[in-house]
């Protein structure tokens, strides 16, 4: 738990530093402000003057330069993702199959959460939405973000202020368990939820 | 590379090794044998290297071995280390020279001057515009590290233009060439970014609160649609390329997503599950009622338009299994026929000349990226991974 909230901190703390002024999750949406653009020393991939002495000087039309988000040292973010690390399972909330209704066994835990961010009034949490495989990635992403904010929405509904939620959706890019089979499947059809 | 499919009448064209296309440590001529022959428009007769563009040749001696075009040609290396390609291209039956051409390139621009000769030859010789100086972007997943490549359309030169511990998803080619539009995970949530590919520069476009997703550039390169969740799960919006204030262009209680421009940019297909399962519509930019597009089957996904406005590509799920499908616009015949006899499609996207599609698939348990005719009849494998291959996106003319 102290993990994720530290890895999540760290990545987003490490992107605001780099792409200052960006839309924070918990303003209202709207109005935002032009991104910044971030520049990034490029590391060329181009064979451009190699060997015996050239003197050609300009940008091949080829050059392609890479961006490495992994050489920033944003591990603890990375750690944070990681497909395969199921959280405990009181965080998580499963479905059934193209549906993003909340069923009942899963009330008891929403009421535990939203207890606790009363009790914290500084708490934020996201809840973060997942579909199995089958499917276009882009509708399994809106399927998710459905997912998720059913979740975000039954915990407004138990008094938490919409304002410390965000509902993001991972689509079925985050599998929980690798496999294709409905034993995999059940188990990636779920939305969980973080401390941010 | 691998060709399969019977294609309409080939012409047959004489090709040889560029004269000192050695020094150079490109094969310029294998390259442009390869593209013609993955074109399914041409026959490549090789001959014997000897030949150049100045070169005085018996046309009807190769008319004679079956060619109805002759290209022959020279690498040169200059004092500033920069080569001069040059070639000459005849025609055999009609006995005369129909085009010659000089490039002075770097050398890292070698491999796109073979290329930008074989569209030369492709143009001349049918009066259509070839693409193999196009560039092709997909996203690759090894273990947990995903990154976004770029490479030629005979899947050769690739480079890396993204590489991320986090999931990267629909890129989008700018109309200019130069620049991605595509979704990072890199922040714990869908994220729209745009980087130039040259510099490595990049911006946030869309981060709204919620999942920001399938971006899809205007014609005239301004603007984008985008998928966000801030009114909805999903709704489409229009947004500056350089972000800013969206403006919501679909009203519905549904998922409405994968916008993609018409290419007169007067309208917006989407895929939207209004109707109960996800359906292919269309849009006016300014608004108004959807129209609906697709009508065959109950679940129809990732449109793709022609460049000419008058085919649509698109993903179909028949029973488990999803398949390529394509379907006549404008002429009020709704039925979509398959084109590919493999269960695992995904992802098409046109070509700019409008003749191929390139799409993801699955064959034997391995990734593979696949161009396609628009009839389904000759099919080229790109590339091949025992990684994870997925989302390729075919640029634009440009270079």
């Amino acid at each position: 738990m102290k993990r994720n909230l530290s890895a999540v901190m760290l990545a987003v703390a490490a992107t605001l530093v780099l792409v200052a002024g960006c839309e924070s999750p918990s303003k209202v949406a709207g109005g935002a402000s032009l991104a910044p653009v971030e520049t990034r020393t490029p590391v060329s991939t181009a064979a451009a003057g190699a060997g015996t002495g050239a003197t050609a000087s300009g940008t091949p039309q080829s050059g392609v330069s890479t961006v490495d988000l992994t050489a920033r040292s944003l591990a603890g973010g990375a750690a944070a993702g990681t497909a395969l690390m199921a959280a405990p399972a009181q965080r998580i909330v499963y479905f059934d199959y193209d549906s993003f209704t909340i069923k009942d066994e899963f009330q008891g835990l929403l009421d535990g959460h939203a207890k606790a961010l009363s009790r914290a009034a500084a708490k934020r949490m996201v809840v973060e939405g997942h579909t199995d495989e089958r499917g276009g990635r882009e509708y399994n992403l809106a399927l998710g973000q459905k997912r998720a904010e059913a979740v975000a929405k039954s915990l407004a509904l138990l008094g938490v202020p919409e304002s410390r939620i965000e509902a993001v959706s991972f689509g079925e890019e985050r599998p929980a368990v690798a496999g294709a089979d409905e034993s995999a499947w059940s188990r990636n059809r779920r939305a969980e939820l973080k401390d941010r | 590379m691998e060709i399969s499919g019977v294609g309409a009448t080939q012409i047959p064209v004489a090709l040889g090794r560029f004269r000192d296309e050695a020094t150079s440590s490109v094969a310029l001529a294998a390259i442009i044998k390869a593209d013609l022959e993955r074109s399914g428009a041409f026959r490549i007769i090789d001959t014997a290297p000897g030949l150049d563009e100045r070169s005085t040749v018996d046309l009807p001696a190769f008319r004679s071995r079956g060619a109805d075009a002759l290209v022959a040609g020279s690498v040169a290396r200059l004092a500033d280390g920069r080569f001069d390609v040059r070639y000459k291209l005849w025609d055999a039956v009609r006995g005369e020279p129909l085009l010659g051409q000089s490039k002075v390139v770097l050398q890292a621009d070698l491999r796109l001057a073979a290329h930008r000769v074989a569209d030369e030859i492709h143009e001349k010789l049918t009066g259509e515009r070839g693409v193999f100086a196009t560039r092709i972007a997909y996203v690759l997943r090894t273990g947990k590290r995903f990154s976004l490549h770029i490479t030629d359309p005979d899947g050769e030169g690739g480079q890396v233009a993204l590489a991320s511990a986090e999931p990267i998803i629909s890129p989008a080619w700018a109309p200019d060439g130069r620049r991605l539009a595509y979704v990072s995970f890199e922040t714990q949530k869908a994220v729209v970014w745009v980087q130039d590919l040259t510099t490595g520069e990049r911006r946030m476009v869309a981060n709204f609160k919620g999942s920001n997703s399938a971006p899809a550039w205007s014609p005239d390169g301004q603007r984008l649609a985008v998928t966000l969740s801030q009114d909805g799960p999903a709704q489409l919006y229009v947004i500056s390329a350089q972000g800013g204030t969206p403006t919501r262009l679909t009203r519905s209680s549904a998922i409405d997503t994968e916008a993609t421009f018409s290419p007169d940019g007067r309208q917006v297909y989407f895929v939207s599950d209004r109707g109960g399962g996800p359906q292919i519509y269309r849009v006016g930019i300014d608004g108004g009622n959807p129209e609906r597009v697709t009508f065959s089957g109950d679940y129809n996904i990732s449109p793709s338009v022609s460049p000419d406005g008058k085919t649509l590509a698109f993903i179909t799920r028949r029973g488990a299994g999803f398949r390529l499908m394509v379907q006549d616009l404008g002429s009020g015949n709704t039925a979509a026929n398959a084109i590919t006899d493999t269960q695992d499609d995904e992802s098409p996207s046109f070509a700019p000349n409008g003749r191929m599609i390139v799409y993801a698939t699955r064959t034997q348990g391995v990734d593979v990226l696949m161009t396609t005719t628009l009839d389904g009849k000759i099919k080229t494998r790109l590339l091949s991974s025992g990684a994870d291959m997925r989302e390729p996106a075919w640029g634009p003319f440009a270079r």
